[in-house]
């Protein structure tokens, strides 16, 4: 879980009892301003790394971020602005389409960029090719809602060729 | 069929209170999140995609069943038809979320009969399996989770990358998708005011703090639960090692806050131990806040020999028992929060009370 104040994770999940029962989740220094909001304590000398959109900030103009932000997944269709408001992400395309603005946010979050660990016996390689069918499925929808039935039952044919050599 | 009336009158295994250092340790828990690969993740998922991945992940698990490869033991629950009161009793007893519980459209849950196992569908991610064990156990924990990971994926292919690992729907959890964590009561920590330091210094180390019920709650009865804050660039192994690794620590602390107490002000802790204990055994109507807060102290109190006669399973029991949904289904009937408070008490006293001194009221 993300903080709600910056995109850091959450450490600190807060009850607020003072104007109804909410829930708060935030990261130390965020919850530390939460909590202590009058009596400021000398700033700490900590680099500034409030967050992705201000790590983002630094390299781009209000502009660019702006087109960032209006980047489209081709696989699942979510935009890189949906993904920053609800903080998940669509599809595991994203991970490779939305790849140079993730690292950034992936170093803040764990430190690290490369996976260390486990690996599925029997996945891995074919993964890529699943997450097409998300593409293709989602682009047949899209064509039988268009009626255009043979784009339709072309993509058909594509997604049964991939599902039939998964078996 | 999972019976829920029946369920209610057991306890699960993270509350038997065995297992190593378990006076302090209730228990050790692992999930895991994985993802179909061929379907979106929840966000962008449409229904018919969430009914496709439920049948899918389901039928695995119970042809895994059916080929005597699970235990038999396990129940199938549709969380979709479920009435609120069941999935809240399902949340108390921490086999699902409170996000699992909330959420709309198709998702179910697997529980191990012996509740040492249970395994999402459709929760944040497509599945979080998570193995519990009483006490301090994350090692067998984990060969046991990654012996049901390899399992399930017998049949299902993973979302996963070279570079990133298995693939998540938050970028927080992306890597080995992991979280290892232990749940703490560690009530001294708190009377003597150094819990907050202990957390600072937790943070420091990236390891994350929550309550009695997961994510987004407060800490209830000063259960606390110790979890790592990191997913990616570290083996599953290195972040059970990093969670085992602090508990011998805290541990120490506590006990060290505890030994505090009781040489500079006995009377006054064991007044403390012996006031709580004398309410819910005698009050007649009580809320669950107050009672989570009176039963940490009772805990305390029976670990360090202040209150005899009470064994802590009875103790843990009486955490989960005494919550909203579990009272409800105890009881037989739907209670207001009036009436469950006058149940609540009820219950304490039958469990913890001189019952002839409750029958003459």
């Amino acid at each position: 879980m993300k903080c709600q104040q910056c995109d850091k994770p959450a450490s600190i999940h807060i009850t607020d009892l003072v104007d109804g029962i909410s829930e708060v989740h935030l990261c130390e220094e965020c919850a530390k301003d939460f909590l202590n909001p009058v009596q400021e304590e000398a700033p700490e000398v900590m680099p500034a790394m409030g967050g992705l959109l201000q790590q983002l900030a630094v390299s781009e103009t209000a502009e660019e971020l702006a087109r960032l932000d209006e980047r489209v997944c081709p696989v699942c269709g979510i935009s890189f602005l949906e993904f920053r408001k609800q903080g998940r992400l669509g599809c595991p395309h994203d991970y490779t389409h939305f790849a140079t603005e993730l690292e950034p946010l992936l170093v803040n979050i764990h430190g690290e960029s490369t996976h260390v660990g486990k690996a599925p016996k029997h996945s891995g390689a074919d993964a890529e090719q699943q997450t097409q069918l998300i593409r293709l499925r989602r682009e047949m929808k899209d064509a039988v809602a268009a009626e255009e039935y043979e784009r339709a039952s072309e993509l058909r044919d594509q997604i049964k060729t991939i599902e039939g050599a998964k078996d | 069929m999972l019976d829920f009336d029946k369920l209610a009158h057991h306890s699960g295994e993270w509350l038997r209170g065995v297992g190593p250092e378990s006076d302090i340790v209730v228990s050790s828990r692992i999930r895991l999140a994985r993802n179909v690969a061929e379907f979106p993740f929840i966000a962008r998922a449409t229904e018919n995609d969430r009914s496709e991945v439920e049948r899918i992940l389901g039928e695995q698990i119970q042809a895994l069943q059916s080929g005597g490869r699970l235990s038999d033991g396990l129940f199938y629950v549709d969380v979709s038809e479920l009435q609120e009161l069941d999935r809240q009793f399902l949340v108390e007893r921490q086999l699902i979320s409170r996000e699992h519980a909330e959420t709309d459209g198709a998702r179910a849950v697997v529980i191990d009969g012996a509740e040492q196992f249970s395994v999402m569908i459709n929760e944040e991610d497509h599945l979080r399996i998570q193995v519990m064990r009483s006490g301090l156990d994350l090692q067998s924990a984990w060969e046991s989770i990654n012996a049901l990971d390899d399992l399930i994926e017998e049949n299902v292919t993973y979302a996963y990358s070279d570079k990133l690992g298995y693939l998540t729907a938050c970028p927080t959890n992306v890597g080995t998708g992991a979280r290892v964590s232990v749940m703490l009561h560690l009530p001294a920590l708190v009377i003597t005011r150094q819990i907050d330091k202990v957390f600072r210094s937790l943070q420091k180390i990236n390891l994350a703090v929550r309550g009695l019920y997961g994510e987004g709650s407060q800490a209830m009865g000063d259960f606390y639960q110790i979890s790592n804050q990191v997913t990616l660039g570290l083996s599953e192994q290195e972040l059970t090692k990093k969670v085992s690794d602090v508990v011998p620590v805290l541990l120490d602390y506590e006990r060290q806050a505890r030994d505090f107490l009781i040489r500079e002000s006995q009377e006054t802790l064991h007044d403390r131990v012996a006031r709580a204990f004398g309410i819910l055994r005698t009050a007649q109507t009580i809320t669950s806040e107050e009672t989570l807060h009176l039963l940490s102290s009772v805990r305390m109190g029976v670990n360090l020999g202040l209150i005899r006669d009470v064994e802590i399973p009875t103790v843990n029991k009486l955490f989960v028992h005494t919550q909203p949904a579990h009272l409800q289904k105890l009881a037989g009937m739907e209670l207001d929060s009036s009436d469950r408070a006058i149940e609540r008490a009820t219950y304490l006293r039958r469990h913890l009370g001189d019952d002839g001194i409750a029958g003459q009221n």
